[in-house]
């Protein structure tokens, strides 16, 4: 028989786990709803007389997108360049490191590219979002947008999410672009492989599909991004400190979502 | 085209443009408004006071339709709020003021943006005509030439100021006031009540203000409600609220506390956390 103590603390850790499983149910949830919101805000709306307001998509565009670019063109570099000098070496091994262009290539496109890109705005934008949220609930401007009759999932959340859809994919293009360019001036330096034979192999290698299974993965990563930003820029609770604390699981939650999605995406498309 | 409907119901000129039925709200288990019936009229200016946690506020998210009841009815405008389609509710809200406590004001934009914003939304006018009358509302509320100011730039009073032109842009037939003098200076709080008063006369608008100041209650209300752990303790002018019997309205009045705050024994029992009986229950 287990001690009083022992079976306290297990029914204790049974009912956190409950508890973290109802919350997790609760926020996907919210989530589905939040995605349907948007959906019939963006198609419903322009027949209520209420569209997604273009000027507000432009502008959460130029924040997710525009000024993000040079922390991504930095980051896609950086990390060519060190696929670039790993593949040199890891080949080398068995005196293939010619060969370095396919593998570079290949996990630029497929994986890095995306998934450097969804962290970074993850980071920088989905915290910002989550922030505002929070933010715009304790100052009651939440409230406010409703009372004016101004719908908020059309007015912050919708805009996000579709400057997300079109901005995610966008700089992923970039961040695959500028990492193989990157690593291909790396391997030209270091091999002595021309630029236009790398180009050729890059292109002899890569297909439609290969760029499909990438901005395909980053159009999910930014709906991730923006409802996670959302649902937890809501739940905020106690005032200043409430709001760094959601941004900071926001970001957190983001990633982790970001990556496991990476590779159940990753799972059922190879073998589709 | 703005709704300008102060006029409406001209053949019911006094008639109660929002009525409260037996309304109950709980927060978790803890009641917060318990079975609270109310009416306000058309065309005056309805003081809702209470202590701290009396559930003024929470009633004035009833009033604003941000919460729906637990149970029981309120009618805003001749619609029962409990009943109303998305469609209803959205043509309601246009007819509904608010102007909150901190102001609510957008910190992204501008204080003339802040007041377009419900014409941008809800109205075809072109931005020319919309400035024209952020600018009118903002003359109106004293505020004429800070249109261009973030509200980080402004004081607290002016905050208020602010988030009142907002309230009043569409013109509209209810307008609720959450503390409109809470943190302000005597002066500018007078002033603020001035407001009320010509906002009233000027635009025959109906106005809900919530607050826990007596001097700002006396001067602007024609009716007031007391609210009183979630219960309405009273209703009526000024002067019957002044001359009520009831000692517990005269304590609210006198500011004093409950005997029990009072009582040093129950004090220190409080303190110690012992219960009535002497027990500790720390």
């Amino acid at each position: 028989m287990p001690s009083p103590q022992i079976s306290g603390s297990i029914s204790k850790s049974f009912d956190q786990l409950g508890r973290s499983v109802v919350n997790l149910i609760e926020e996907l949830g919210h989530g589905g709803v939040l995605l349907w919101e948007c959906l019939y805000w963006f198609f419903v709306g322009p027949r209520l007389g209420q569209p997604v307001r273009l000027r507000l998509i432009v502008s959460q565009m130029m924040e997710i997108g525009v000024s993000a670019l040079p922390i991504v063109v930095i980051m896609a570099a950086t990390i060519g360049v060190m696929q670039a000098i790993q593949g040199i070496y890891a080949l080398g091994l068995f005196g293939a490191e010619s060969r370095v262009g396919i593998g570079i290539n290949l996990a630029t496109v497929r994986e890095f590219g995306p998934l450097i890109t969804a962290i970074l705005v993850a980071g920088r934008s989905g915290s910002a979002l989550a922030a505002r949220i929070g933010t715009m609930t304790i100052n009651q401007e939440i409230d406010a947008l409703n009372v004016m009759g101004i719908n908020p999932v059309r007015y912050l959340v919708a805009p996000a999410l579709l400057a997300m859809l079109i901005m995610v994919p966008a700089l992923s293009l970039i961040s695959m672009y500028i990492g193989m360019c990157a690593a291909g001036l790396y391997v030209q330096a270091d091999l002595g492989i021309s630029l236009a034979a790398y180009t050729k192999e890059a292109i002899d290698i890569l297909s439609l599909d290969d760029l499909m299974h990438g901005l395909g993965k980053s159009v999910i990563f930014a709906v991730l991004i923006a409802l996670i930003g959302v649902i937890n820029g809501a739940s905020v609770t106690g005032g200043a400190e409430g709001v760094g604390r959601v941004t900071t699981r926001s970001v957190v939650q983001s990633i982790a979502a970001i990556v496991f999605t990476d590779m159940v995406f990753a799972f059922i498309v190879t073998r589709i | 085209m703005i709704d300008t409907l102060q006029n409406e119901d001209s053949d019911n000129a006094n008639g109660p443009v929002i009525e409260v039925e037996d309304l109950v709200m709980y927060y978790g288990n803890r009641k917060i408004l318990k079975n609270v019936s109310m009416e306000v009229r058309n065309g005056e200016i309805m003081v809702i006071m209470g202590g701290s946690g009396s559930g003024k506020s929470t009633l004035l998210r009833q009033l604003m339709v941000l919460e729906r009841p637990h149970s029981g009815s309120i009618k805003i405008l001749d619609q029962d709020v409990g009943s109303m389609s998305a469609r209803e509710l959205f043509d309601l809200r246009k007819k509904l003021g608010v102007a909150f406590q901190g102001g609510a004001l957008f910190s992204s934009m501008s204080v003339g943006e802040n007041i377009m914003l419900p014409l941008h939304e809800h109205t075809e006018l072109d931005p020319a005509t919309m400035q024209i009358m952020a600018r009118m509302k903002l003359e109106m509320v004293n505020l004429a030439g800070f249109e261009d100011l973030k509200p980080s730039e402004l004081s607290g009073g002016m905050i208020k100021r602010a988030a009142v032109a907002r309230a009043i842009v569409m013109d509209p037939r209810i307008l609720y006031m959450d503390e409109p003098s809470a943190g302000l200076d005597p002066v500018v709080s007078s002033s603020l009540d001035d407001l009320i008063l010509l906002l009233r006369d000027a635009m025959g608008m109906t106005i809900v203000v919530v607050t826990h100041e007596l001097e700002s209650t006396f001067k602007i209300a024609d009716r007031v409600t007391v609210l009183d752990q979630g219960e309405i303790l009273f209703i009526g002018t000024v002067d019957e609220l002044k001359s009520h019997p009831s000692e517990r309205i005269q304590s609210l009045l006198n500011r004093r506390a409950d005997d029990e705050m009072l009582d040093p024994d129950a004090y220190l029992k409080r303190l110690t956390g012992e219960d009535v009986n002497g027990d500790a229950t720390l």
